[in-house]
């Protein structure tokens, strides 16, 4: 392989139900970035079927063309159809850089590929960067041993040079209305061989809590809130700030929780405007999902819990007592502003 | 039916700690378990035998103490145990893995494979479905529910806002969560027997048939360049000694300071 | 001599640390306050095959080794102590007399249920008037044709209530004395057999201790065990292998009081930084856990002696001994590191110094135990 007939930044836009996932408009705003320093382009990767309409949305977050394959095939995810697609995308196109959300669809559909392809896929990337020696490699960082360190990892000898991106990490750009970007519509073909799963079902779960990474205040609850019941006293803290709940991965284990409220870095990652820490003792993997937060408010009763080396406010205490008294501040502190 | 479970000895992420002086990992004292997706995916393997009967065999690619891993997973109860390990596999990245393991299991009989969805030292998700792609069967990815019926397997397939309900023809690979069940525990007498009775089988390079440029160190697209530990964030103000309701207006006037209400 | 358990044993460790972290810790100062028997525990024991952990396969048993055993007495008692005399009662006690002196047609009947956990057993040779002076039995057992009539009574029965089967000591001919004493296996379901008051406890209060009453209990001829009059010598064997299940109960609890102690002291601040800081903090732990490092290496020479030796009096004597008494030491000695807090039931301490005092009391009170020893020491 000629590693300079491949070009361009390739971002896979990942659309459920028509709507193109949060985690996409971000790589395309971090892929600019990118292509700028690799003196390319952004291309989007459009999968589905009828899903012209969202050309200009791609167009307004920053890509720079769009490859789109509109198939009937690919309307619902499915591994194969989907890395089939990619595949003859990657094939023709030959693109040096390949992201995708790191998603219950990316994650799955990017290994597949890697492996048809043989080429490199880092995970879960925190961190992209083009290196300065000339090479233009893409410079992959993601946290391993649960958040403990960091690694920084390249494919320098083969192409495309693949990562999935954790959501939350990249920062979209702000959207240029009525952007227009040409459009390559790319027929694909899915041979029968590749629809060897069959998709008997679509549940959508019932969710009427807002997902925890949307939220701007977060008042989250560990092993120290002591009991499963105790979380209510966090609700009604959520509800006085105008927040919602999330929790450590120790409440998720013992069955206190949704997993679905999980931060962290086996959960999600979140940076709201204010974290409140109640009984959270901070383990790597937790810091490691919510410390680029704005503000950190801690509150746990061993001081040597390692969530204070990351909170910007420590209060030593029992939250089961202090959070009940806070929420009262909280709600008293509304009502005069509401006057 | 022949199911497989491929599991991965993994270092207990959560006791995993950093030395404050000199920032590196103190990796000493850490305990090594099954990784927990691939302990779900195994318990979910021996309930299908269970329940249904079916022969499970365990595979692990690792140094040589992985071993304690697949004899933990005798002592639960599967029947068989290969551990994959050579010098010539060390290094191996996601891909160079999966192409090593994929060429283990082309030599046992299989109609389920179970991977975990991913190990909770790497967290990549990458090595299931591409065990999958170099066997050219079906991967189902995120399983929160596992089905056999009549030569297929039905998945609930989790995603973050819906679930799918999926149905392969067996040949086929599932990945586990570790939501999908509670493992069971070892039983005192399992233990015994899998050091007493049963053995663990090694499978070495020269029983593979894979290209030396697929393998190890060698056959892995990526590098790692560098490692580091994050460096933490400037420390905040820790307040003692107040009382709860001290402690609450402290936390108050803080939010007031930065704007936040 | 090695000092390292094989890789069975270690990993036995694991699974009984585990298993005692997850299942028992959670219920252990429940059961204490309500005085409530783990039900739900022994349900577990038996689904995961604790039952007959040292007893062979071919009886039904888990085929592991007696230094297995004991540890898994060791580590349930660094959490709770009940629920480890349960298991050793029904295993040392209640089990391995059938084990090794009943009848091929006991063993089939019996042992394999009792292995497997089916049944839970239990041990009777307590009576009001015959405590450490074991051989004043003052129940009675009577030939009658095909089966034994039992009359009288036994105290401080372990799993009262609850077993299956009790192994039951009863005289058959007062004029001989201790070998006028036989050994019954004795049905819970046997005419004539009830169980009479549960005993209000200083400790190990989730355990059933309680009272059994013979009125005319019928008990098949079959279900002799060993010989008549050749039930003091089995009560004698069965207590050495019970009280080697003690001494790792002791050690357990020992360890476990060093592990809240340990963590409580880091915790704890007084004059401005952690009691752990202090030297007396400092030099009590390493005392501590020197003299619990010391029984444990006792308990497994006993564990050991008893795979390997024909008698082990000496043994499970002295590691009866010193286990029991170090356990009752740690556990005072960490209740005062605790301070005031200690003496709260707030925290674990209190209770597991009042279990540690039983240790000193029953399958022979220490005294016993160093007129044992002495004897060996001194024949």
């Amino acid at each position: 392989m000629d590693i300079q007939d491949y070009q361009g930044v390739y971002v896979f836009i990942q659309q459920v139900d028509g709507q193109v996932a949060g985690v996409s408009h971000e790589l395309l705003g971090k892929a600019k970035e990118l292509a700028q320093k690799m003196e390319t382009v952004v291309t989007a990767v459009l999968f589905g079927s009828g899903v012209s309409k969202l050309c200009g949305d791609l167009a307004s977050y920053g890509a720079d063309k769009i490859v789109m394959v509109d198939n009937k095939d690919l309307e619902i995810y499915s591994t194969k159809p989907y890395a089939y697609a990619m595949c003859k995308v990657i094939e023709h196109y030959k693109p040096a850089v390949v992201l995708y959300g790191a998603t219950a669809i990316g994650r799955d559909l990017a290994p597949r590929v890697a492996a048809r392809i043989r080429t490199g896929l880092t995970a879960d990337c925190t961190k992209l960067d083009v290196a300065e020696d000339g090479t233009k490699n893409l410079q992959m960082t993601r946290p391993a041993f649960g958040g403990n360190i960091m690694a920084t990892i390249i494919c320098p000898d083969y192409r495309p040079q693949m990562a999935t991106v954790r959501p939350g990490v990249m920062q979209k750009i702000k959207p240029v209305a009525g952007a227009s970007v040409p459009v390559d519509s790319f027929a694909v073909e899915i041979p029968e061989s590749e629809k060897d799963v069959q998709i008997l079902g679509v549940v959508k779960k019932e969710s009427h809590k807002m997902d925890i990474q949307d939220a701007k205040i977060l008042v989250s609850g560990g092993r120290g809130m002591g009991a499963p019941e105790n979380f209510k006293i966090l609700e009604d803290c959520a509800k006085a700030l105008g927040g919602t709940v999330s929790s450590s991965r120790a409440c998720v284990d013992a069955g206190w929780v949704e997993k679905d409220l999980q931060v962290g870095q086996t959960g999600k990652t979140v940076r709201p405007n204010l974290y409140l820490a109640c009984g959270i003792s901070g383990a790597i993997q937790h810091l490691a999902g919510m410390e680029e937060s704005d503000v950190i408010i801690a509150v746990n009763k061993d001081e040597s819990a390692p969530i204070f080396e990351v909170a910007d406010y420590g209060v030593v205490g029992d939250a089961l007592k202090v959070i009940p008294l806070f929420t009262e501040n909280v709600k008293k502190a509304m009502a005069e502003r509401a006057k | 039916m022949n199911i497989v479970v491929c599991i991965k000895q993994v270092p207990n992420t959560n006791e995993v700690r950093i030395d404050p002086k000199t920032g590196t990992l103190i990796r000493e004292g850490v305990p090594s378990i099954i990784n927990p997706d691939d302990k779900a995916g195994l318990e979910a393997a021996l309930r299908l035998k269970d329940s249904q009967g079916a022969h499970v065999a365990v595979l692990s690619m690792g140094p040589p103490q992985a071993e304690a891993a697949l004899r933990e997973a005798l002592a639960m109860g599967a029947d068989e145990a290969y551990l994959v390990t050579d010098r010539a596999f060390g290094g191996a990245d996601t891909w160079a893995t999966a192409h090593t393991i994929a060429a283990a299991l082309k030599k046992l009989p299989y109609d389920l494979i179970i991977t975990g969805r991913q190990a909770i030292d790497g967290d990549t998700a990458q090595v299931g479905p591409q065990i999958a792609e170099n066997l050219n069967i079906p991967n189902i990815s995120y399983a929160e529910e596992i089905k056999v019926e009549d030569g297929s397997v039905t998945v609930k397939r989790q995603f973050e806002d819906r679930y799918h309900l999926l149905k392969a023809k067996l040949p086929c690979l599932v990945t586990a969560l570790s939501e999908l069940n509670t493992p069971r525990y070892m039983t005192p007498g399992g233990i015994f027997d899998a050091y007493r009775e049963k053995k663990v089988n090694i499978i070495t390079r020269a029983d593979l048939d894979v290209a030396d440029v697929d393998i190890g160190l060698k056959g892995s697209p990526t590098r790692v360049v560098q490692t580091f530990t994050k460096s933490p964030k400037a420390a905040g103000t820790l307040v003692t000694n107040l009382n709860p309701q001290e402690a609450a207006d402290y936390m108050l006037e803080k939010l007031r300071e930065k704007f936040i209400i | 001599m090695d000092f390292t358990l094989s890789k069975e044993q270690e990993m036995a460790r694991t699974l009984f640390r585990d298993f005692s972290e997850k299942e028992i810790k959670p219920l252990a100062q429940e059961i204490d306050e309500e005085e409530r028997f783990p039900a739900e525990t022994l349900e577990k024991f038996r689904k995961y095959q604790f039952m007959g952990i040292p007893y062979p396969k071919e009886v039904g048993g888990a085929g592991c080794d007696t230094l297995t055993y004991e540890i898994c007495l060791e580590e349930i008692s660094k959490v709770c102590a009940t629920t480890a005399t349960m298991l050793s009662a029904h295993t040392s006690l209640g089990t391995w007399p059938i084990l090794k002196f009943g009848t091929p047609g006991q063993k089939d009947k019996y042992l394999k249920k009792l292995c497997t956990g089916e049944y839970l057993g239990a041990f009777a040779l307590t009576e009001p008037n015959a405590g450490t002076d074991s051989s004043a039995q003052q129940t009675k057992a009577v030939l009658d044709g095909d089966h034994y009539v039992l009359n009288g009574s036994k105290i401080f029965i372990t799993n009262g209530g609850y077993a299956d089967t009790y192994i039951v000591f009863a005289m058959t001919n007062k004029s001989l004395g201790n070998h006028g004493i036989s050994a019954f296996i004795v049905e819970k379901n046997f005419p004539g057999f009830s169980v009479g008051k549960k005993e209000k406890k200083m400790g190990i209060r989730g355990s059933a201790t309680c009272e059994l009453i013979f009125e005319n209990c019928i008990v098949p001829k079959e279900n002799l065990l060993g010989q008549e009059g050749k039930g003091f010598p089995i009560a004698m064997a069965t207590l050495d292998n019970g009280r080697v299940g003690i001494a790792a109960q002791a050690v357990g609890i020992a360890e476990g009081a060093l592990d809240e102690t340990i963590q409580y002291v880091k915790e704890r601040k007084q004059f401005g930084r952690p009691i752990a800081k202090f030297q007396n903090t400092q030099f009590e732990i390493a005392d501590m856990v020197t003299k619990t490092k010391a029984a444990q290496l006792l308990l497994y020479r006993a564990a050991l002696a008893e795979d390997t030796k024909k008698r082990y009096s000496e043994e499970a004597a002295m590691a009866k001994l010193f286990c029991a008494s170090t356990a009752m030491d740690v556990t005072t000695r960490c209740l005062q590191l605790h301070g005031g807090y200690g003496y709260t039931r707030e925290y674990p301490i209190e209770r597991m110094m009042r279990d540690a005092k039983i240790t000193e009391i029953y399958e022979g009170t220490s005294e016993v135990q160093k007129m044992v020893i002495s004897k060996y020491a001194m024949k």
